[in-house]
């Protein structure tokens, strides 16, 4: 993970969509106008999120069968940013919404089944805050966020295709029918989503370096210390 | 009275297909180039989100060396 390559296609594949996103051409439809190039900006947070939260939970499984504390924090850190794209998701989600249909919040099911699951990995932060002792937060919150991603699936992906819905995809429709069939949007979409996971993943990267340098000199500090209580 | 009818039907055939061909997009936005300013915006943000990046990734990478 530190080599630079993946940064420097990530940057590419960003310059890209910031610049595509607004210039190529979209199709003209009523009501959605322009907004559609929110497709470009506000779907890949979403699918960000997916993947830092997947990553998270692999890395909460990878905890529980090694009991190793640097699994913990790359499962947190994960968390964290996941979180973080999860929040602009709502937001950007939210503004599209408020001036294309009128109302930032109209109980769209996939809106309230987000809002749940964000709920949720709230609640993971709030967990380990509430825990001292590292071994016992780490596993007590590993176990949450097995339970997290496994509550997130069926309350993203599945209750909101039930019923009917703003996003497409809902209402027994296949997701992006609508898009497909446009080239040229998918000539954006696909660059900006693997650009938008690239730089999740470069942010969670940094955060978990972070951490696992705070976590080691930490741990040698507290080394030194047994060792000078020994002598 | 029925011909009345029959202009006001046409005429608001006219109009609904007049306005579903021109939905209504930026497009003079476009033609008098101000949509670049935007695009130009967006790109110096993310240019400047990066450089940010990059910079805490070196600062990270030269604290891992340290030990």
């Amino acid at each position: 993970m530190h080599s630079w390559w993946w940064k420097i296609l990530c940057f590419i594949l960003l310059g890209f969509t910031v610049v595509g996103g607004f210039l190529m051409p979209v199709p003209r439809l009523d009501i959605l106008n322009e907004t559609i190039r929110n497709l470009y900006f506000h779907v890949p947070m979403w699918f960000t999120m997916l993947v830092l939260f997947a990553m998270a939970f692999y890395y909460s499984i990878k905890y529980l069968r090694t009991g190793d504390l640097q699994d913990d924090i790359y499962a947190v850190q994960l968390t964290n940013a996941g979180i973080f794209f999860s929040i602009l998701g709502m937001l950007t989600g939210m503004e599209w919404a408020q001036y294309t249909w009128g109302s930032a919040w109209s109980n769209d099911p996939k809106q309230l089944g987000t809002a749940m699951s964000m709920l949720i990995y709230f609640a993971y932060i709030i967990l380990r805050s509430g825990l001292k002792d590292d071994e016992k937060k780490a596993k007590i919150s590993a176990v949450y966020n097995v339970f997290a991603f496994a509550m997130l699936i069926p309350l993203i992906f599945i209750l909101p295709r039930m019923v009917d819905s703003l996003h497409p995809g809902n209402g027994g429709n296949p997701a992006f029918k609508q898009y497909d069939l446009d080239s040229n949007m998918r000539m954006v979409f696909y660059p900006a989503v693997a650009g938008w996971i690239l730089i999740g993943l470069w942010i969670a990267n940094l955060k978990v370096r972070l951490g696992l340098v705070i976590y080691k000199r930490e741990n040698t500090l507290q080394f030194d210390l047994e060792k000078t209580a020994e002598k | 009275m029925i011909k009345k009818g029959l202009i006001t039907i046409f005429l608001i055939l006219i109009t609904t297909t007049f306005v579903s061909a021109e939905t209504e997009m930026a497009d003079a936005m476009r033609s008098n180039g101000k949509i670049y300013v935007v695009v130009a915006v967006l790109a110096t943000i993310f240019a400047g989100i990066f450089a940010y990046l990059v910079y805490l990734d070196r600062k990270i990478s030269k604290i891992e060396k340290e030990k």
